[in-house]
Order: structure tokens, then C-alpha cells, then sequence
């Protein structure tokens, strides 16, 4: 199937739904007096775009808007992941007392235009899309992340970000050129099918070389990848806090998409017995297996030090993306499903440590880890063992979600006999478990000092983290639906 | 190819040079306004790529077309890059990237 612009609109609801969701929350915040109800309306929109998503499902695959977005299952599958981490985050920001007042319409309209960038990144098929899609995301989520302007925090993390994006997407898109000047086409498959011949002609493997690091620049920018990561940490602390669980969880699972999307039809073809072949002469996949082994390691040995747990949060997420990236290199289908698999375990674990903070910074307006100090002990014990749970998902201990995820990566690494790779994960995994422990232990070993206020757990919120540790419980015991959605989304293009 | 017509090569010597330049910009202005003009001329370079490869190669119309957007949204990320610019010259009064110290470790 491959329809032309007006046929294509049919298949385009969820992300028309979107669009014109974040057009109409800006108006009724001019023209009404709605505004403490913009978040609701948010969500609401938000939801109906997940649902036409949902609808979807099983509908034919093919392409849009003459081969510039992908309608596939890998896409579907992204993109009802990316509506969960726009819902969280709204959610998030509806019960986050550091945005009352913060000028809602352009908030809500900006994260939901923000979704819609997001969408396109995990469907995007031509170099044009996945440029215009990336640096969508990019300038919103430039606002988003200095949407508290009173605080210098916000404003230096904005600059930062704008700074180091700027230079990441130049980046991207001189390798972008790199690539039409060798091949002439901007479209992923014929790239694919080009670049084979091309990277055959000796001479150009060096130019090809510098052309996927380049456009490397600009996607691993998006997921935090060493050495594109700096701007991370900052930008995670001076957001505001459902941005930064926003940024943690949705920016990552789109660039991680679009990697995927670009590196694997593009870059390597099907071998036939699921595994992938790499484009002869470039070697993305060992270098690509440093970059995740460097990732991994930076995130975690920095985390160590961190005080405050925003900051934490935000270099465990760091480690986290090398994790994913394990199951990048090993170029199999057994890798991807198990990226996939991750992302929604990520979601789940991540996203709840970032509602079990948010209650806390709500209720103390601090983000450091002595704000956490005897948190059992006065009144949020129930947010003190789901956020245990969290911790200990995210390090990866069994019975939780977070180990079935680590386990499926570490299997596809051992299957194809990475074993370095594999060792330095698991060195990594014990490293972490250390920093998620000391959290741990300030909530329950500590106990709250005379001035310590109480933290007790509101309805919104304490629903929001019900939901995300049942996630986390259930899908640590019983995980085969989820990695036989992964399995079934690993169709690209309708192929 | 003499070196008399311009032709592809020479197009693409003089994006490389662009490239470089902004890399250097970006790398050694302490001006936030400087290093946003770094910015500028790395996307710009890529631009000189794709419209130098269309006009010269068998590609197409494409890469004009790219070139298109890539100005486009060049001007949007001024636009809000000069926007956070003088939110934090509002602040501190300096647009002096060196004295951006509160977020680190």
C-alpha cells in the first residue's frame, strides 16, 4: 500500500487527533475560562489519539503521503507507547505543584504538538521526515524544558539543550547530505538498497563512515547516547518534573525508534533466519557495541555520586539507554524484541519513580535524596515501597518487570556470543543496584528528622503510581503478551 | 573537471570550510548569541550540500526541497533560541555562556 496525500489523511487520525487537540487547547485557553481544566482536556485528547491508534491495529501496512511515513506495526507499536508517556506526563502535571499558574494553554498545547513529533519519529521512512520529525520534538521540547522561567535553573537548561541539539541535529543533517550526495535518494529502503553498491566502490567506506557517524550525532542526541549525552543531566534537573519523566521516557523510546528504523532497513538487510547483516565496509555494529558498553558505564559511575535524585534519575536513564542499546548490536530479532520489551518495562518503572518523586517535591519542594530521608516513617510509606519497587525494577532484581526486560537484552547478547558486551552489563548492573539502594535506604533506614513534614499520598497521584506498580508487579511474573506484542511489531514497512 | 567552471567539488569544498567554521564558532564564542550563529552556519553548510548535490547529480529535485526546510526551520530554532537568550539576559544581564555554572556534577 502506498497511498498519496489525501488518501493518506484516513490513516493519519490519531496523529490529526493530536494536532488539532493542541490547537483547540490553546484557544479555549484564550477564549475561556477553562484553564485549570486544560489538563483534563489534554488528557482527554491525548487518550482519543491512543484509542484511533489502538483502532488501527491490524488495518493494511504500507506507506503515507508518497513513501514519507510508515504505517506498520513497529510504528503502531511505538506510537501507543508514546501516547502512555504523554498521558503519564499530563497526568504528572496536573497534580505538580511547580506548574500552578505556569501559563497551562501554551503548556499543554506545546506537550501535546510535542506527542505529535514523536509519533513521526517512530514512523518516519525519508531522511526529510526523520529531520523534520527530530527537530519538531526538538524546539518544543527546548520550551518545555525552560518552561519555568522564574527559576535560573529552567533558563540555563533551555540554553544548554538548544545549544547542544543545535549542534547534534547540524550534525545530523551534513551526514544526512553526506548520504543523498552518495546515493541520491532520501527514501530508508532504496538508501538501503543504494547504499550496498555505493559502500562496494573503493574510497567511499571512509566518507560513508563519517556520514552515519554524523547522522549518529543527531538520533543518539535524543536517547542520551555517550558522547552525545551532556545535555541530559541539566536538562533533566532544571526541567520542570513532567518533563523530565516526559524527556526520560518518550524522547528516548522515539529516538530509539527511529534509530532502529534508520539502522535497520537503511544500514543492514535481513539475513533470513532473523538475524540482520550489516552493510559491508562501515561497522556500525562494533562501534555502535563501544558506544553502548560507554554508555552504559558513564551513566552508572556518575549516577553513584549524584545527591539529588532528579539528577540520579537522570544518569540512570543514561545507563538505561546503553542497556537498550545492547539489544541495537547484536542485529538480530531477538535484539529488537527485546529493545521493544524494554521500552515498555522502562516506561512502567521509570515513569513511577518519577510519580513517587513528584509527591515528594509536591510536599517538600526539594529533589534531593535527604528529601527522602525516613519517607516510611511519616505518612508515605505506601509511596516508599512502591518507589522500592521501582528502584529495584530499574536495577533489575527479580520478580520485576525490569529483570525480565534486562534478561531478554542479556539473552540476545549471549546468543550471539558477545560476550564482553555481556560482561560489562552485568559489571554495570551491580554498580547500579548500589546507587538505587542508597535512595532505598534513606527511605527506610534513615528516620525523619523533628522538622521532616509529613507526605501523604493524594488520590491523583497515588492512582497514577497504583497503576504503574501494577505494571511493574504483573509484568514481572507474567510477561509473554507484552514480548508477543513486541514480536508481532517487528514488521517494518508491511514487509 | 578544470578549474575553470565551478562544479560539484568545489560546492562541496566550500560546505566542508562552512562546517568547519561553525564547529569552530560553536566550540570558542562564550557569547550565547555566537554560538547560536555557529549553529546557523553548520545547518546552512548542510544546506549548500543538498541543493549543490541536486542541482549537479542525477537525484532529483530533493535535496532542494530539503534546503527548503532546513531554512525554514533554521529560522524557527532562532526564533527560540533567541527567545531563551533573552530570558536569561532578563536574569543575569550577561549572555555569557562560561557563567552558566548553577547545573553541574
Amino acid at each position: 500500500m502506498d497511498l498519496s496525500n489525501a488518501d493518506s489523511l484516513a490513516y493519519h487520525v490519531p496523529e490529526l487527533v493530536l494536532a488539532g487537540g493542541s490547537i483547540v487547547v490553546l484557544l479555549l485557553d484564550l477564549f475561556t475560562r477553562l484553564k485549570a481544566r486544560l489538563g483534563e482536556v489534554a488528557l482527554l485528547v491525548v487518550a482519543t489519539s491512543v484509542l484511533a491508534v489502538g483502532f488501527g491495529a491490524g488495518a493494511d501496512q504500507g506507506y503515507l503521503f508518497n513513501r514519507m511515513v510508515a504505517l506498520d506495526s513497529f510504528a503502531l507499536f511505538f506510537k501507543l507507547l508514546l501516547g502512555f508517556a504523554a498521558l503519564g506526563a499530563i497526568w504528572m502535571s496536573t497534580g505538580s505543584r511547580e506548574l500552578d499558574g505556569e501559563h497551562p494553554g501554551e503548556y499543554y498545547s506545546i506537550l501535546l504538538a510535542s506527542t505529535v513529533g514523536m509519533f513521526y519519529m517512530a514512523s518516519a521512512t525519508n531522511l526529510l521526515t526523520a529531520y523534520l520529525a527530530l527537530e519538531f520534538v526538538s524546539l518544543t521540547s527546548y520550551i518545555l524544558a525552560g518552561f519555568l522561567r522564574h527559576r535560573a535553573r529552567g533558563a540555563e537548561a533551555s540554553l544548554k539543550y538548544l545549544i547542544y541539539g543545535g549542534v547534534a541535529s547540524g550534525a545530523m543533517l551534513y551526514g544526512f547530505s553526506l548520504l543523498y550526495a552518495l546515493t541520491g535518494t532520501l527514501d530508508f529502503i532504496e538508501l538501503g538498497h543504494r547504499l550496498s553498491t555505493v559502500a562496494a566502490v573503493p574510497g567511499n567506506g571512509a566518507i560513508l563512515f563519517i556520514a552515519v557517524v554524523l547522522s549518529l550525532a543527531g538520533i543518539g542526541y535524543k536517547i542520551a547516547m555517550v558522547p552525545f549525552h551532556q545535555w541530559s543531566p541539566d536538562v533533566y534537573e532544571g526541567a520542570p518534573l513532567p518533563i523530565t519523566a516526559f524527556l526520560a521516557v518518550g524522547s528516548k523510546a522515539a529516538g530509539m525508534a527511529l534509530l532502529i528504523r534508520f539502522f535497520y532497513p537503511a544500514l543492514s538487510s535481513p539475513a533470513g533466519d532473523g538475524t540482520w547483516i550489516a552493510l559491508h565496509g562501515v561497522g556500525w555494529p562494533a562501534l555502535m557495541s563501544v558506544v553502548a558498553m560507554a554508555t552504559m558505564t558513564v551513566g552508572n559511575l556518575t549516577a553513584l555520586r549524584q545527591q539529588n535524585v532528579k539528577r540520579l534519575l537522570a544518569y540512570s536513564s543514561i545507563a538505561h539507554a546503553g542497556y537498550m542499546l545492547m539489544g541495537f548490536v547484536v542485529l538480530s530479532d531477538a535484539g529488537l524484541r527485546a529493545i521493544l520489551f524494554y521500552t515498555v518495562v522502562y516506561y512502567l518503572m521509570n515513569l513511577g519513580a518519577f510519580a513517587v518523586l513528584l509527591l515528594v517535591v509536591n510536599q517538600t519542594g526539594r529533589e534531593d535524596i535527604e528529601a527522602f530521608r525516613g519517607l516510611a516513617w511519616r505518612g508515605g510509606a505506601p509511596a516508599a515501597i512502591a518507589m522500592l519497587i521501582f528502584l529495584f525494577s530499574l536495577a533489575g532484581l527479580p520478580p520485576f518487570a525490569g529483570f525480565i526486560g534486562k534478561a531478554y537484552l542479556f539473552a540476545a547478547v549471549i546468543e550471539q556470543k558477545m560476550w564482553l558486551l555481556a560482561f560489562v552489563a552485568a559489571a554495570n548492573s551491580v554498580v547500579g543496584l548500589y546507587y538505587y539502594a542508597r535512595v532505598a535506604r534513606a527511605m527506610f533506614l534513615d528516620q525523619p528528622l523533628a522538622g521532616d513534614p509529613e507526605i501523604a499520598v493524594d488520590l491523583s497521584n497515588g492512582l497514577l503510581i497504583g497503576m504503574l506498580l501494577a505494571g511493574t508487579l504483573v509484568f514481572g511474573l507474567w510477561w509473554t503478551p507484552i514480548v508477543n506484542f513486541a514480536d508481532r511489531s517487528l514488521v517494518f514497512f508491511g514487509n | 573537471m578544470s578549474m575553470t567552471t565551478v562544479g560539484l567539488a568545489h560546492y562541496l569544498v566550500v560546505s566542508v570550510v562552512l562546517l568547519c567554521l561553525g564547529l569552530y564558532c560553536v566550540l570558542t564564542r562564550r557569547n550565547a548569541i555566537g554560538v547560536l550563529m555557529g549553529i546557523e552556519l553548520i545547518l546552512n553548510s548542510a544546506g549548500i550540500n543538498f541543493v549543490a548535490v541536486s542541482r549537479y547529480g542525477s537525484a532529483g529535485f530533493d535535496g532542494q526541497v530539503f534546503a527548503v526546510f532546513i531554512i525554514m526551520l533554521a529560522a524557527a530554532e532562532s526564533a527560540i533560541g533567541l527567545a531563551v537568550v533573552l530570558g536569561i539576559y532578563r536574569r543575569m544581564r550577561a549572555i555569557d555562556t562560561s557563567r552558566l555554572t548553577t547545573l553541574q556534577g
